[in-house]
């Protein structure tokens, strides 16, 4: 538990104080619904009526944006062969660097989505159902990003292979969360079935995100 | 049995003795089916001609799912049991099963045009079948990614047992949902409920396609030991040339 919470303000120190990947998500969510408006045309209606899809891709690109480093700059100066040799288990420093990186990524993008929201004419129902999905969903984006960044972190360019990696895992959760997001504003579905899927997808995720990413890290020494 | 292929001079020439008959057999089949198809099937009284893309879509789409089951059993055996040639059966399972994948996504794109009148509709069957593609392609991505054969065929078997969620998820996906694609009418309890002037070519058609597949694999798995032996070659003989150099 004591390495476990070192590890964690570890990686929460470099977060704040090295390059700031959790400002570039953020500035990187920006960009994307910037980006999407002048595509689609300033219709507030149509914005609207997609929004909680457009803040929902853009938080995963956002996401996935950051995962590349999430092991790699441990294993480029050697941080993570003493995480091998150390007597935790390879889970608990899983956990503890997934945690951190999302406290820095997904935590951010969930608490701005209500700004981001602005820019898409959400209704304020909307821009919570938002919130609460991204709170949600986003932890299982990242646990499930956590296992192609531990199968990629001793390779160069693992930026892009890691992206045809996980994007297809990920469905799952974008769908769940944008039905999710779409259930509270009104449809046919109450807000809880596609909610409760979310949450349990978050579940799984952490379960087989720690394990498969700390098997993956074993297997790469 | 298992435990003696795990030497690779046994299972070559195992596999070498076995390869002629396999393709052999697949070919014969492969004809009489194809014959069976063209002129003794009937058509369909709604289809018309086009349901003999059938013939082709439907084991396809079987041997999709085989090929990803047969990966996810060998990544089993590297992981489980570092079993020599499982990571070399993975490696060589993995383009052919993604070609079966394309063969089903294509044939029944191009089924879907006359009957359903769209290339494609975004139905529970047929995005499972997509994203079963992406996991096949981000598998071969990271053989290529990967130059140590031991360490890409460890790192990719992690990948491929977590995609096998995805198998379940396309085999019951026309029953979980309500979808436009058709429900199982071969594999399902009380029966095929396809007639048998139908039911035999398909399934002869079958059994070539999973021949040539086997074939294919073996032959897969052959080059790949062969190439694995020119790399260590290569690799001692750099060493010898670095020795005498020093």
């Amino acid at each position: 538990m004591r390495s476990f919470r070192a590890l964690l303000i570890r990686d929460l120190k470099l977060a704040a104080r090295v390059g700031g990947s959790g400002m570039m998500g953020l500035v990187f969510f920006l960009a994307i619904v910037t980006l999407i408006p002048f595509a689609l045309g300033p219709d507030l209606n149509l914005l609207s009526r997609i929004g909680p899809a457009i803040l929902w891709i853009a938080a995963l690109l956002a996401t996935l944006i950051g995962l590349d480093r999430l092991f790699q700059a441990d294993e480029e100066d050697g941080s993570l062969d003493l995480l091998r040799l150390a007597p935790v288990p390879m889970e608990i420093v899983v956990l503890a660097k997934v945690l951190a990186h999302w406290l820095t990524t997904g935590l951010p993008l969930a608490l701005a989505a209500p700004f981001f929201g602005l820019l898409v004419a959400l209704s304020p129902e909307a821009m919570l159902a938002m919130v609460v999905t991204l709170l949600v969903g986003t932890p299982a984006l990242t646990f499930i990003g956590a296992i192609g960044a531990a199968l990629t972190a001793s390779l160069r360019r693992g930026g892009l292979i890691l992206a045809i990696l996980v994007l297809p895992f990920m469905i799952p959760t974008l769908i769940f969360g944008v039905a999710a997001a779409n259930a509270a504003v009104g449809g046919t579905v109450p807000f809880e079935t596609p909610f409760l899927i979310l949450a349990a997808l978050s579940l799984i995720a952490a379960v087989i995100g720690t394990f498969g990413a700390a098997a993956a890290l074993r297997a790469g020494e | 049995m298992i435990r003696d292929l795990a030497n690779p001079t046994r299972f070559m020439s195992l596999a070498g003795a076995l390869l002629p008959w396999v393709s052999g057999v697949a070919v014969l089949l492969l004809a009489i089916g194809l014959y069976q198809v063209w002129f003794v099937a009937p058509a369909d009284y709604q289809q018309g001609e086009t349901v003999k893309i059938m013939y082709i879509h439907v084991p396809a789409a079987w041997l999709s799912l085989f090929f990803y089951s047969t990966m996810a059993l060998s990544a089993l055996g590297t992981l489980v049991w570092r079993h020599p040639l499982a990571d070399v059966s993975q490696k060589a399972a993995a383009p052919i099963g993604a070609a079966f994948t394309l063969i089903c996504l294509v044939t029944g794109s191009l089924w879907g045009k006359p009957m359903w009148g769209t290339y494609w509709q975004w139905d529970a069957r047929l995005t499972s079948m997509l994203v079963m593609l992406l996991i096949y392609l981000g598998i071969l991505a990271l053989w290529n990614a990967i130059e140590e054969p031991n360490r890409a065929g460890r790192a990719v078997s992690i990948l491929t047992l977590v995609g096998a969620v995805n198998v379940p998820i396309v085999k019951f996906s026309v029953d979980w949902w309500n979808t436009l694609h058709q429900p199982a009418s071969v594999f399902r309890l009380g029966g095929p409920t396809i007639h048998s002037s139908m039911l035999i070519p398909l399934l002869v058609i079958a059994v070539a396609f999973t021949l040539v597949g086997v074939a294919l694999h073996l032959a897969g798995m052959r080059t790949e030991i062969l190439r694995r032996r020119v790399r260590t070659l290569t690799i001692l003989e750099a060493e010898r040339l670095d020795a005498r150099a020093a």
